[in-house]
């Protein structure tokens, strides 16, 4: 059984009605890319070599439409994901050096060494977190978006999940209640094809994921709107999605959007990935997010190649920078470990 | 200011009242504590009085009541989140346990939950099997959350005010057979209880009984009887089964050298086995007997009121317990 993506994909970059953003934004996104790619690339050897445990979760595929959804939202919204965070959490703009800092058990990590690869944040940024228990973030997503309605903030909650995420009950009730109260939030669904290794389709009675909206809505038009499903390998596409769906939130209420992605590497290290072909894993490297962006930019802006090398030397410079941060800062002590069971 | 005697259930109210007119940001949600009242009628009158942005009912959605609650304490307000019965409780396991306890420590102290999980416990009405437990020790086992078990109405309003007001996430368990309980009560708007400490209920020389809730109640009517045959039982109510205060037992136990833990959950991994534990590791040197535990029996509780009453702890049981250890 194949996968054939692309067919059910919505048309692309062609499909861009609002504003096109600028050539250094856009040139942004590629780096950001490129530097997620990178940090992943390098997780991979790093946990080949003992230096990371734990499970790691690769972003590798997914690129766009982490890139894409983050850059839709304001320094204000909220960002909450699941275990498959790194590229959340650096699109976000987590320093990559204290995101490797983190995966090696450092003290410097974001999260202090205590919580690894799937629990990356930094309050700063209003990033909240990746967490580890399919679907257990998705409350805590409707929580952030009560507390915008009760003190009448203007901001969004993007909530990304798995498609997996869909199918366990935390879905079903912390959509529902962020119908039932009108809550702010883009819920995401990142549709990679597969939960771990049961195809969506093998998991769901609905194949196209989105259409999960219909249950918290109504005739009239209240409740939870269905949103589009969204080419996740198009980083403009997942742009304007996620910037229309938060207008969305913002004015009315709850949204469901769904972006078709697909993992390029296992669901996580170790994977023997016995669920799919080797071809249909190739099929997806040629049109990846990071190849079909970087084809748009050059045929886009006459003569770029040049700013889109510089671009992936200083990603690969700033992954080596982040693993020589890493390695240089020490483990956590145990003061760390028994600090902030409780608040003093 | 004076106290006054007042019912466990008003001890609850008054305190939900004067947390939520201090602060803005304390806020109440679950089913059926709006336009119902609460189901133990605890919040009865609150949606006229604060409105339905502060009082909001919820679906029968256990999972989102707790894990919106910790989202909502995350990002800074301070729910009182209401799960109807602690049978309901674990529908919502993981949001209390991998998330409501265990935020703070995982991202490094960078997020707080200040939030409070009011529920209710406690067999012996008739409500069969799925209905009837005291489990509030399951949720003990974990650090990063307080479990709070008031035996008094008075112990009720100042756990539950002190609660409102901690950072720190707090599980706190009501008896739903002690709501008509009555004892006087501080009308103090600030009168606080301090987390995690045990109380002594009763003085006594010959025994030290462990225990809280229902098993409070019991021990204190044994205690009575004993008195009369000339044992007198020192009481010690826990109040909090997280953080676990043992040191009032301690003391007493180096001095009565005996011990009886009494409970209402079932036997196997208890607060019994713990305190007996501990006791062990603590006053070896004191013991003159085993530590002996009366809980409920090691079953399901059935329906049948002469059967249910069997299986749970009783006065009697206690005096029995007590003479084994004399």
């Amino acid at each position: 059984m194949g996968v054939t993506l692309n067919a059910r994909f919505h048309a692309g970059w062609g499909t861009l009605t609002m504003p096109k953003p600028n050539k250094e934004t856009l040139l942004d996104w590629y780096r950001q890319m490129v530097l997620i790619r990178r940090f992943e690339e390098r997780c991979a050897e790093l946990y080949q070599q003992g230096l990371i445990g734990g499970f790691l979760h690769l972003y590798i595929g997914q690129e766009a439409t982490g890139v894409g959804a983050v850059a839709a939202l304001g320094p204000n919204d909220h960002v909450i994901t699941a275990y498959r965070d790194h590229g959340i959490a650096l699109a976000r703009g987590i320093d990559p050096k204290r995101a490797m800092a983190e995966m090696l058990g450092k003290r410097t990590g974001v999260s202090g060494g205590k919580g690894g690869s799937m629990h990356l944040a930094d309050r700063e940024l209003h990033m909240w977190g990746g967490y580890g228990i399919v679907g257990g973030h998705l409350p805590l997503a409707t929580g952030i978006a009560l507390k915008i309605r009760y003190m009448e903030e203007d901001s969004v909650v993007l909530a990304l999940m798995g498609d997996g995420a869909t199918n366990i009950g935390y879905f079903h009730e912390a959509l529902n209640l962020s119908a039932v109260w009108n809550l702010p939030v883009v819920w995401l669904i990142e549709n990679n094809q597969y939960g771990m290794g049961t195809a969506v389709e093998r998991a769901s009675g609905a194949k196209e994921l989105v259409r999960r909206a219909l249950a918290y809505s109504s005739e009239d038009g209240s409740g939870m709107k269905m949103g589009p499903r969204v080419d996740g390998m198009d980083v403009l596409a997942v742009y304007e999605a996620i910037s229309e769906a938060a207008e969305h939130a913002r004015k009315h209420g709850p949204i469901l959007v769904e972006s078709l992605t697909y993992r390029l590497e296992g669901h996580s290290m170790g994977d023997p990935q016995r669920y799919r072909t080797k071809e249909e894993v190739e099929s997806f490297v040629e049109t990846g997010p990071i190849t079909r962006f970087r084809s748009y930019l050059t045929e886009t802006y006459k003569g770029v190649e040049k700013a889109l090398d510089k671009l992936d030397a200083e990603a690969l410079q700033a992954i080596d920078d982040a693993v020589e941060f890493a390695k240089n800062s020490d483990a956590p002590t145990y003061e760390d470990l028994i600090s902030h069971v409780y608040v003093d | 200011m004076a106290d006054r005697p007042i019912t466990y259930r008003e001890a609850l109210s008054s305190a939900l009242r004067e947390e939520m007119q201090r602060d803005e940001r304390v806020f109440i949600m679950g089913e059926e504590v709006g336009v119902w009242g609460g189901t133990y009628a605890v919040t009865r009158g609150f949606l006229d009085e604060f409105g339905a942005k502060r009082v909001r009912d919820t679906p029968i959605s256990e999972m989102v009541i707790a894990g919106a609650a910790v989202g909502a304490a995350m990002a800074g307000l301070r729910p009182v989140a209401e799960i109807m019965t602690i049978n309901f409780a674990f529908l919502a396991l993981d949001a209390i346990i991998n998330h409501a306890a265990k935020v703070h420590y995982m991202f490094n102290g960078q997020f707080t939950v200040p939030l409070v999980i009011r529920t209710t416990t406690g067999g012996g009405k008739q409500l069969g099997a799925t209905h009837s437990h005291a489990p509030e020790v399951i949720f003990a086992h974990f650090p990063g959350l307080y479990v709070a078990v008031p035996g008094t109405a008075y112990d009720a309003k100042g756990m539950l005010k002190a609660s409102i007001r901690d950072d720190n996430p707090v599980l706190f368990v009501e008896h739903s057979t002690m709501l008509q309980r009555r004892s006087p009560v501080p009308d103090d708007p600030d009168f606080l209880l301090p987390i995690g400490k045990s109380d002594i209920k009763r003085k006594g020389s010959d025994v030290t009984i462990v225990t809280y809730q229902k098993g409070l109640e019991h021990s204190l009517v044994a205690a009575e009887e004993l008195a009369k045959e000339g044992i007198e039982a020192e009481i010690i109510d826990l109040r909090w089964l997280r953080p676990l205060d043992l040191e009032p037992v301690f003391e007493s136990f180096k001095k009565t050298n005996r011990c009886v833990v009494v409970e209402e959950s079932l036997p196997l991994f208890n607060v019994g086995a713990e305190v007996a534990a501990q006791i062990h590791d603590v006053c070896f040197d004191w013991m003159d007997a085993p530590v002996k535990r009366v809980a409920a029996m090691d079953i399901p509780l059935p329906y049948s009121r002469e059967i249910e009453q069997m299986a749970l702890p009783s006065p009697e049981k206690i005096i029995r317990a007590v003479k084994e250890v004399i």
